[in-house]
């Protein structure tokens, strides 16, 4: 089905029935999950959920990954700040309780139409920030089912796979969806993902992680190997992006799923022996502006340091400045602990040194 | 699975008279316009456009006599199927400066004989004495550097954030206070720019972190754009970003549309931003759909009646200033993007208060100490949590069979960036009581000054 058709038919049909297929590798029958979309007087607006609950109603469009909204709603997730690295998201419930170090969160009380940026002070007195999720800060936060891709590569893959409204994507593996939700979060409202994993578990959570955040309508999870039986659609992606062990094997796969007249490709590895058989197969598959690259993020401690002065002797000039504290003594006289302040940032002791290189490529039709 | 590969949707894959496109030879870029029978010089070679008007975007073209271009076919891979020879190493080999048994003017005389730079090429290689002595991988190497010499070959590429923020930084870098492709490529990230928002940027980057902006929010939502000054830079930029819906096939209500781009000013708010620029200024961009066809039209429009169109622009920027007034005045923009050769500091304290809580910021600066102080200021106001000062290094590889490597040079540095995300200002009241969103006395004072 073709993306933009599929979203038009979605808002004036006001519900759509979207099957997704998880073809599990060792079982030959299939399973099928239902989600059904229900859309409120926007696009945007609506729950997915599986089975054959009826439509919920509702009045105010919710929070979801692709779209702000300003107050806090049942079902929502909302993101507990506690300071810098240490933060954790909460699914809103009407009467759940949240405990913190600073105490407890009383969903019904302190959260349930309150503003997302509001400052909730827990029962302890502490207090604590409720902020409205983004996928930067699902990034941070969501539950490691792989080892998962970081908000300076997915930056990078946004803009160079010219990722924008209305695109369509085809992504593997799956894995945790860190990367899915950005991508989600860029092509909405018009855009589709199409992402396969071949892990079953993986992929059912996925496909409810999905469902809770509100984007279960822009995309279709696939339970397949894709180095095997590839995306799932033929000719329909813009771009195509790969974090698989082997991804040599599925450049095939990639180029076909890729629109006729072209269209970008990324595809991630950690290994340089991983990189150098997938440049040789986008070689050998046509693929142009090879380019690989690798980018690291360098965060600063902004801190206040002080650098001592040296004492030579009752005679330092140096020392006789008015902004030599610890002065206590007549002029002339050394201060022993005088000292210099400055603001300054300072680099981590430790770093990711290496996540991966990204490898790009363009297929045209040309 | 339908199949879009329809003839319909090659139109917009097809170079077109008065398209802005961008040309490359190897790294090197440079945005041009397609005119019928106007010079373009791009990398020490001029030639002619005509020819590229029906070829699709992504063609290689070569140079011609003349200055015309012909399409090149695809790739044949890997020129010469001659018979390999090659040494194992070069401990025969002495440079005595008379293994090119080609003068200089013998090269002169083949070039004007017309002859293509392929051809050349293997002039050069078959008159050269050292060559089959040369390891293959050495071949390869000379091969490659003869053929950027003498290969003259350019291709069209349609524009978009990813070429001409690289563009950008290669060829003009000061222009977008040397804001790195990596470094834009995180500000829209962080500032989780998308469809349906309401943003603010604040930029003197020529226009492209604007443009940047807009094609992530694809026609969706709004953009006030706030510049200090007369006028804001567009430098064609958001007009180049045309934002296609691609592969649609057919008039969607959100197809392909460029940004409605016309610019107004208004005294934003004088006490926000000091200094010899004059008082801040804004904009609104209203990023609904238009088809650059008809923004095309409306040009050649205004060229026959300027001094109607004075008028009309006139009434429209005071419409559009009110517009950006009233979108300002709600303080509930969705995010701000600052990146500009003024002190962040100013900018970002001025502008923050317009933005709602729970939402991202991001502040480029070139140089990390003023976002020191920014970081600083911001700490001891607050209002903002989350707050990170970093910087991206970017390294190229070369990949290819045994000669894989970083490539040797690297980008010293593509600027610093601080961001953040704001919350609720402290109300002084216990919790659960609401605070109300409407401005104190105090704040709409402020607003009615100036």
């Amino acid at each position: 089905m073709e993306p933009g058709f599929h979203t038009r038919m979605l808002a004036a049909l006001h519900w759509a029935v979207d099957s997704i297929w998880l073809a599990s590798e060792q079982v030959t029958s299939l399973r099928r999950l239902q989600i059904l979309v229900t859309l409120g007087p926007e696009a945007g607006a609506n729950t997915a959920f599986i089975s054959t609950a009826p439509p919920a109603v509702l009045s105010v469009p919710p929070m979801s990954f692709v779209e702000y909204a300003d107050l806090i709603q049942e079902g929502d997730v909302a993101i507990i700040f506690m300071g810098h690295d240490s933060m954790f998201p909460v699914k809103v419930q009407q009467g759940a309780q949240t405990q913190t170090r600073y105490g407890v969160i009383r969903h019904s009380t302190d959260l349930i139409g309150r503003r997302f940026g509001s400052k909730v002070t827990c029962s302890k007195g502490g207090w604590v920030y409720v902020l409205h999720p983004t996928p930067e800060l699902w990034t941070l936060n969501l539950p490691h089912r792989t080892q998962i891709l970081y908000t300076t590569d997915i930056a990078n893959i946004t803009m160079m796979l010219e990722l924008k409204p209305g695109s369509v994507v085809c992504e593997s593996g799956t894995g945790s969806g860190s990367l899915s939700h950005a991508i989600l979060r860029t092509i909405a409202p018009t855009g589709r993902l199409y992402t396969v994993e071949f892990h079953q578990q993986r992929a059912e959570k996925a496909v409810e992680e999905f469902r809770e955040h509100k984007v279960g309508h822009l995309v279709t999870v696939l339970n397949q190997d894709v180095c095997k039986d590839g995306f799932g659609v033929t000719g329909v992606a813009d771009a195509v992006f790969l974090d698989i062990p082997s991804p040599w094997e599925a450049i095939g796969h990639a180029k076909s799923a890729i629109k006729r007249h072209g269209g970008r490709l990324c595809s991630f590895s950690p290994c340089i022996e991983q990189v150098q058989r997938t440049c040789a197969a986008l070689a050998e598959h046509g693929f142009g502006e090879i380019c690989t690259l690798e980018v690291l993020l360098r965060v600063f401690d902004v801190r206040s340091v002080s650098l001592g002065l040296p004492d030579f002797g009752p005679d330092d000039p140096l020392q006789a400045g008015p902004d030599a504290p610890g002065e206590g003594g007549a002029p002339g006289t050394p201060a022993a602990n005088a000292t210099v302040t400055c603001r300054t940032a300072v680099p981590p002791r430790e770093m990711a040194g290496h996540t991966g290189y990204l490898t790009f490529a363009t297929k045209s039709l040309v | 699975m339908a199949n879009n590969g329809d003839d319909v949707t090659d139109a917009q894959f097809t170079i077109k008279e008065g398209d802005c496109v961008v040309l490359k030879r190897g790294d090197v870029f440079k945005a041009a316009q397609i005119q019928k029978k106007r010079k373009v010089i791009f990398e020490k070679q001029w030639f002619l456009l005509d020819n590229a008007v029906g070829e699709l975007y992504g063609t290689t073209f070569e140079v011609a006599s003349g200055g015309t271009l012909q399409p090149l076919k695809p790739k044949h891979n890997e020129c010469s199927a001659e018979v390999k020879e090659a040494g194992t190493d070069n401990r025969n080999i002495v440079d005595d400066g008379r293994s090119q048994k080609l003068t200089r003017d013998d090269i002169e005389t083949l070039k004007g004989q017309g002859l293509k730079g392929q051809e050349i090429v293997q002039q050069l290689v078959e008159n050269s004495t050292t060559f089959r002595d040369k390891t293959e991988f050495a071949q390869e190497k000379y091969i490659k550097k003869k053929k950027k010499k003498y290969e003259n070959i350019v291709t069209i590429l349609k524009p978009s954030t990813r070429i001409l923020a690289q563009m950008y930084h290669g060829r003009e870098p000061g222009k977008i206070c040397h804001l790195r492709y990596d470094s834009l490529a995180q500000m829209l990230t962080l500032a989780n720019v998308h469809a349906g928002t309401k943003m603010i940027v604040f930029e003197t980057c020529a226009g492209l972190v604007l443009g940047a902006v807009m094609e992530r929010m694809g026609g969706h939502g709004s953009v006030i754009q706030m510049y200090p000054g007369g006028g804001p830079v567009n430098a064609l930029l958001a007009g180049k970003l045309s934002l296609d819906a691609e592969g649609k096939g057919e008039a969607a209500d959100e197809a392909d549309g460029g940004p409605g781009d016309a610019p107004g000013a208004v005294p934003a708010n004088p006490t926000a931003i000091g200094g010899e620029e004059g008082s801040p200024e804004a904009e609104s961009m209203d990023t609904s759909p238009e088809r650059p066809e008809k923004e095309r039209e409306e040009r050649d429009k205004r060229k026959e009646d300027k001094a109607q169109e004075k008028k009309v622009k006139m009434a429209e920027k005071r419409k559009k200033l009110s517009a950006a007034a009233t979108l300002l005045q709600g303080r509930d923009a969705d995010g701000l993007v600052i990146a500009s050769r003024l002190h962040p500091c100013p900018v970002l304290l001025g502008l923050l208060k317009f933005v709602a809580p729970s939402r991202p910021f991001v502040v480029y600066c070139q140089y990390r100490e003023p976002l020191i102080e920014c970081y600083t200021k911001l700490r001891e106001q607050g209002g903002a949590i989350n707050l990170r000062l970093s910087e991206t290094w970017l390294r190229h590889y070369q990949v290819l069979p045994n000669r894989t490597h970083p490539v040797l040079l690297m980008s010293g540095g593509g600027g610093y960036l601080l961001s953040g995300t704001t919350v609720m200002a402290d109300a002084s009241q216990p919790s659960g009581s609401q605070r109300t969103e409407e401005p104190s006395l105090k704040r709409k004072l402020a607003e009615t000054e100036g």
